[in-house]
């Protein structure tokens, strides 16, 4: 509960933060929303010389979306911020559904989305939820800013792609083609729990024909799992008892559960096949396109 | 005509007035032990070992010691120069402060910093170099009783085995001849899991050993200070009289916060050592890791039926899991606390019972969590037993029971255990359960369900409990007797103090004892003060658990009242010029018999006691009462809880729950059902989320919230209560306790609704807490599920 | 050491202080502020005892850092009653017996507070979802639910009047 010592910068300004950020190299740890962070540094779980705070930087606590659909979520953009979006409740149906899932109301308001992202725990559910929807990073740097897809982010439990002098100041979800629907499921045994097993669902279509899916699995692998096969086997398919049931079946053979507290690597591999499938069957449509 | 006092109107017996003590909490002005501050304090921090079984090669503190800040480095070394590298147990066994020789669980105290701010203090523990020797970790009763299993307590001359006691009790032939003439035999085995209180307040002590004056003064999260002030004295050899314990306010307790930690007494140690006070704070991993375990029992047993539901005996065995040192909170002539308890509430002629406790690598405690010892677990393992013999006879549940309960005019009841139940109306508490969850509607609606592939189910739970221990004849700790004191002043104006020895964790007390008083005395409530929690300022008490306030604490006030109201007789009389004989008293006032508008208040006494005593009476009005209970109490309790499961997940809600407590006369109907409340949310936690466990290394799974799961205000169902009242025939006010009725009985009606709702698979068990994926395993192999330590892990 | 200086609105005062940028939030208000109605409860940001409002929103204090408050406004337990008048949520845990061990309250009472504050006329759901931040193992929430809606049905009562 008393963490070690650490020297604490708190820049005004993105370009300041680089430049800290570039002067303490691998010393430096970027805090934002904090709500892993802080508690894995109160433990001792995690050392580092110089906490660089983004938290008073201004003009990065923004959701917004662009006139073609896709949608922009700054560093700053707090889980409850995605909890009350209305731009998401109308767009974006996985996302409305996950944002109220994370940890509980209260880090709800400090945590962020893309803070949670470069986390990389295996049991966070954005991960999934930005698999799902095939979302990128922004990531800064002296050099300028690069795009990483989410697929490429998370590179191990607890390890993400970003290099040296790096930030990531923005998540983004492309814009979807068709008609929007998703959902998230996530079994807990209780509010903040981590997710024994998570399924995010994300859809786009044509009529009745699929044209994008996308499904991704929290807390059933090293890392978060895109359920590729899944995914392709609805694409050009329309959703009916048979396409769910193979997708179900085509995720449950994606996930890498393992046997620990949570419960049985068997027992959540069915919960990833009943989920996909009651995600399919029942998952939200969006308001508007 | 003089106006009656109306009793509840003045916060007497049966008034759910408003707690005393919620204006300091409300504005964030407790005082708990965390918020004290004394001039030049110092803050210690405990060094935990990583490992659960292991030699310890060497302790290095050179760099700890040179950190700026930091004023000293204990080491069990250091203590055993002092002789406290050990201490006793409430048990009679030994438990090591800080580790010399080997470390025996997770967790366990290796060394401590003090320092100038605990920060430093953590530095300085990270700073300790220690290396270990590992050892083999046995994590189970199974694995410590194999033959070829490593000796924990190798400290101890002549332990050449695991086990750390045995037990039996009851009538073995009798038994033995009931279960050959039985139609059948009904069998269940199970795992009560490990379990942890866990207030939300972890363990502390703010321990000030003043040179000057050689008085220690501790100011520390204790439930039983004065018993923890004679174990201070014993442990630590100092004068009992130069000792203060202060139990301010806790923020919480449920049996955590009963035995003495070697956090407490390395406190002391270090203040002594330093001459200047020395707060220790735990954090939630060290409270979770190495504070007072509960349960960890395994059960087996029988009924012996007869084809027509009577049962005729019953028999059963458990192996406790103790952990590295046998420290049991428990009246120490009892080596499984009370856990012969187990089936009083039913009228079965023969009873056999034997325990066995191990010695296992895992932390020491077993606490009596919300119950009075051991009684959870009996209680638990009775009404699963209860509801699997009904099944097996195919019987309903309700009418098993109904026709098995203790009737009404058989009391009092000698349970083939020994235990004497004075009181209850059984039958009718379970009636009125089964007409407010409306039982037959239910059972016709879980058919219909069940049709349609839903699987509903209602769980049943009744019991009685035998709280408020002791009397003395049977009850001691450490060899003083569970009795219990209060002392009341009442000074010239009419305004009381009452100073008792039980503590509250948040029971109320401050508010409750009140209304006791103004029940015997009519004095206003608002106008009588509770004191409690300071040895030097209140009457020698054996503390608060075990919901033995009321029945002992409780008690002693009413007896003080009286004593009181003798002496203001005395006084009333010289005040209305009459003989005593012929003063009647009505509540708050005497009055001439015959002559009602003829009298003078309690008040009117108070203040002659002071004033104008008679010739040959000793001035003042004050005394103090020491209660030693006749017997334990009886509260008797119904729940009803009824859950859908949903079988592709194993997830099951809880859609209903219904409690019906007798916990005889109601001081504060308010109080009361905040207690069941309360007890009843840790019923749901423990059947559904709550439990530590470990893997085969003997890494605790469960050190923290991320891994502890306690329940939320989501989650938590909510609760109908509902009352019937038999009053105890021996408690002056006929309160019989009621803090944990619904903890202990609560857990089985949770477990026995999911096992009605899978009642067509033939799975017998499956061992709490019902974790999504053990039902899902049940529900789909047909198979009981078992939720023993190691935790299996790919 | 390297300390660093804080200035910090706390129960609408103004502080200023210097701290080691490790020390968290909960220690500054406890410690330093000598705030001590703000409880620390566990160590896994989990239980919600140490809640606050942070610009008028509830955190867990144990997660911040104290230097983080820089240039902010912090909401306490102690500052949520005016003289002897108790606020809406106080009085309603005490009318509903909301609390028992006490330890749990304060931090509840911070996020019963800013949820009134956004949602005046909330449901039990609404409530329950909004507390399972915080944990209780004294009262079992019913009552802590029913306290919430006391005080909300209180402050609805006392805006209608105002108008």
């Amino acid at each position: 509960m008393y963490p070690s010592r650490f020297r604490y910068e708190a820049p005004r300004s993105l370009s300041e933060a680089l430049d800290l950020l570039k002067l303490y190299g691998e010393d430096a740890k970027i805090l934002a929303g904090g709500q892993s962070l802080t508690p894995m540094i109160k433990l001792r779980f995690t050392s580092f010389e110089v906490l660089i705070d983004i938290n008073n930087i201004p003009g990065l606590d923004y959701h917004r979306a662009d006139s073609d659909g896709t949608l922009h979520f700054g560093a700053l953009c707090r889980h409850s911020d995605l909890e009350h979006s209305e731009l998401l409740h109308r767009q974006q149906p996985t996302m409305a559904a996950a944002a109220p899932l994370i940890a509980d109301p209260i880090v709800r308001n400090r945590g962020t989305l893309v803070g949670s992202l470069c986390h990389a725990d295996p049991q966070g559910d954005w991960a999934s939820v930005m698999l799902a929807l095939n979302g990128e990073i922004i990531a800064a740097s002296a050099e300028g800013e690069r795009v990483i897809p989410v697929s490429e982010l998370v590179v191990g439990p607890f390890q993400n792609a970003l290099r040296q002098g790096e930030i990531a100041v923005e998540a983004r979800v492309p814009a979807p083609k068709g008609t929007v629907s998703g959902d998230y499921l996530k079994l807990e045994r209780r509010v903040g729990d981590f997710a024994t097993v998570g399924v995010a669902v994300a859809l786009e279509s044509s009529g009745s024909t699929v044209s994008r899916a996308g499904i991704a699995l929290t807390g059933v692998g090293p890392q978060n799992i895109k359920a590729t096969a899944a995914e392709q086997a609805l694409v050009g398919n329309s959703l009916n008892s048979g396409t769910i049931d193979q997708a179900a079946r085509l995720a449950a053979e994606a996930a890498q559960p393992k046997t620990d507290h949570r419960g049985s690597a068997e027992y959540k591999r069915h919960v990833v096949q009943t989920f996909v499938s009651r995600a399919l069957a029942n998952r939200q449509p969006a308001r508007a396109a | 005509m003089a106006q009656a006092l109306d009793e509840i109107k003045i916060g007497g017996l049966g008034s759910s007035r408003k707690r005393v003590e919620d204006d300091r909490f409300l504005r964030g002005k407790g005082n708990y032990t965390d918020d004290f501050k004394l001039t030049g304090m110092l803050h210690m921090e405990i060094l935990r070992s990583p490992v659960a079984h292991a030699r310890i090669k060497s302790v290095d503190t050179t760099k700890a010691w040179q950190i700026p800040g930091v004023h000293m480095v204990l080491t069990g070394e250091m203590a055993a120069q002092h002789n406290l590298a050990w201490m006793p147990t409430l048990s009679y066994d030994t438990q090591a402060v800080l580790a010399t020789d080997k470390v025996r669980f997770q967790g366990q105290e290796i060394a401590c910093v003090v320092a100038d701010d605990p920060y430093i203090a953590k530095d300085g523990c990270e700073a300790i170099e220690v290396e270990y020797e590992p050892l083999p970790a046995i994590v189970n009763p199974e694995q410590a009783l194999a033959s070829d299993a490593p000796l924990i307590r190798d400290d101890k001359v002549g332990q050449n085995d695991n086990v750390c006691y045995r037990w039996e009790v009851g009538d073995r032939e009798g038994t033995e001849r009931a279960f050959a003439q039985a139609d059948k035999i009904s069998t269940l085995r199970l795992h009560y899991p490990r379990s942890h209180p866990s207030p939300i307040e972890c363990c502390g002590s703010i321990a000030d050993y003043n040179p000057a004056t050689t008085k220690l003064t501790v100011y520390m999260t204790t439930q039983a200070p004065h018993i923890i002030r004679s174990a201070v004295a014993l442990v630590a050899e100092l004068p009992e009289h130069m000792i203060r314990i202060i139990s301010p306010d806790i923020g919480g307790g449920f049996g955590n916060k009963v035995p003495v930690y070697p956090g407490y007494v390395a406190s002391i140690l270090c203040s002594i050592l330093l001459g200047r006070p020395v707060k220790w704070i735990e954090d939630k991993t060290g409270n979770l890791t190495s504070t007072g375990f509960a349960r960890d029992m395994y059960i087996e047993g029988q009924l012996a039926l007869r084809n027509d539901g009577k049962i005729l005996a019953t028999r059963f065995h458990a192996d406790t899991d103790n952990g590295a040192f046998f420290s049991d909170a428990q009246p120490s002539k009892f080596k499984i606390g009370l856990f012969h308890s187990a089936f009083g509430c039913y009228d079965i002629p023969y009873g056999y019972q034997t325990a066995q406790g191990t010695y296992t690598n895992k932390a020491p405690g077993g606490v009596a969590y919300r119950c009075s010892f051991r009684i959870t677990e009996a209680m638990f393992f009775q009404e699963r037993m209860i509801r699997a013999a009904a099944f097996d006879l195919g019987m309903d549940q309700a009418e098993f029971r109904r026709m098995n309960l203790v009737k009404d005019d058989d009391f009092p009841h000698r349970t083939p255990f020994g235990f004497l139940l004075d009181s209850g109306q059984y039958e009718k508490c379970l009636d009125v359960a089964l007409d407010a969850i409306g039982y037959q509607d239910f059972l016709r609606e879980k058919e219909e369900a069940r049709s349609r592939g839903r699987r509903l189910g209602i769980g049943i739970s009744t019991m009685s409990e035998p709280l408020g221990a002791g009397n003395s004849r049977e009850y001691d700790i450490i060899g003083i007797k569970m009795f219990d004191a209060a002392e009341l002043r009442v000074h010239p104006s009419g305004k009381a103090i009452l100073k008792i020895g039980a503590k509250t964790q948040g029971q109320g007390h401050e508010t409750t004892f009140a209304q006791i008083v103004t029940h015997e005395l009519g004095i206003p409530a608002p106008d009588i003060v509770v004191e409690h929690g300071d040895t030097d300022n209140t009457p020698y008490g054996m503390g608060t658990y075990a919901s033995r306030s009321t029945p002992t604490a409780g008690a002693a006030t009413a007896m003080v009242s009286r004593k009181i109201r003798a002496k203001a007789r005395k006084l009333a009389a010289h005040l209305l010029e009459v003989s005593e004989e012929d003063v009647e008293w009505e509540l708050g006032r005497f009055y001439v018999r015959g002559a009602h508008d003829r009298g003078v208040t309690i008040q009117d006494c108070a203040m002659a006691a002071y004033s104008n005593m008679p010739d040959g009476l000793e001035p003042g009005l004050e005394n103090n009462a020491y209660y030693d209970p006749p017997n334990l109490t009886w509260p008797f309790a119904a729940y009803i809880v009824t859950v859908e499961v949903d079988p592709e997940t194993g997830v099951w809600d809880v859609l209903r729950m219904v409690a019906v407590d007798d916990c005889g006369v109601r001081i504060n109907p308010m109080i009361v059902e905040g207690q069941i409340m309360g007890g009843m949310t840790e019923a749901y936690a423990m059947a559904n989320m709550q439990f530590i466990t470990f893997d085969a290394d003997g890494n605790c799974v469960g050190s923290n919230y991320m891994d502890y799961l306690l329940p939320t205000a989501w989650e938590t169902p909510g609760f109908e209560l509902h009352e019937v009242t038999t009053a105890s025939p021996h408690h002056p006010i006929g309160a019989k306790g009621v803090g944990e009725c619904a903890a202990v009985g609560g857990p089985a009606a949770f477990v026995n609704a999911v096992m009605d709702a899978i009642d067509d698979t033939g799975v017998r068990n499956i061992d709490m807490p019902l974790l999504p994926d053990r039902v899902w395993e049940a529900i789909t192999y047909k198979r009981d599920v078992s939720g023993a330590p190691p935790v299996k892990t790919d | 050491m390297e300390e660093r200086r804080v200035n910090v609105t706390v129960n609408g005062e103004p502080k200023v202080a210097d701290v080691e940028p490790r020390m968290l939030l909960a220690h500054f208000l406890r410690e330093v502020l000598g705030l001590t109605g703000t409880h620390i409860g566990c160590d896994t940001t989990n239980c919600g005892a140490c809640t606050v409002n942070f610009d008028g929103k509830p955190i867990k204090s144990c997660t911040m850092f104290a230097v983080q408050a820089d240039g902010h406004e912090v909401e306490t337990v102690e500052g949520i009653s005016r003289a002897s008048e108790l606020h809406a949520v106080q009085e309603g845990f005490k009318e509903e017996h909301g609390l028992q061990c006490g330890f749990c309250t304060s931090g509840m009472m911070m996020t019963a507070k800013a949820l009134l504050e956004e949602n005046p006329n909330p449901t039990e759901e609404d409530v329950r979802w909004a507390l399972s931040g915080n944990l209780c193992r004294c009262t079992g929430y019913q009552n802590i639910v029913k306290s919430v809606l006391w005080a909300a049905e209180k402050m609805r009562s006392e805006a209608a009047v105002r108008r």
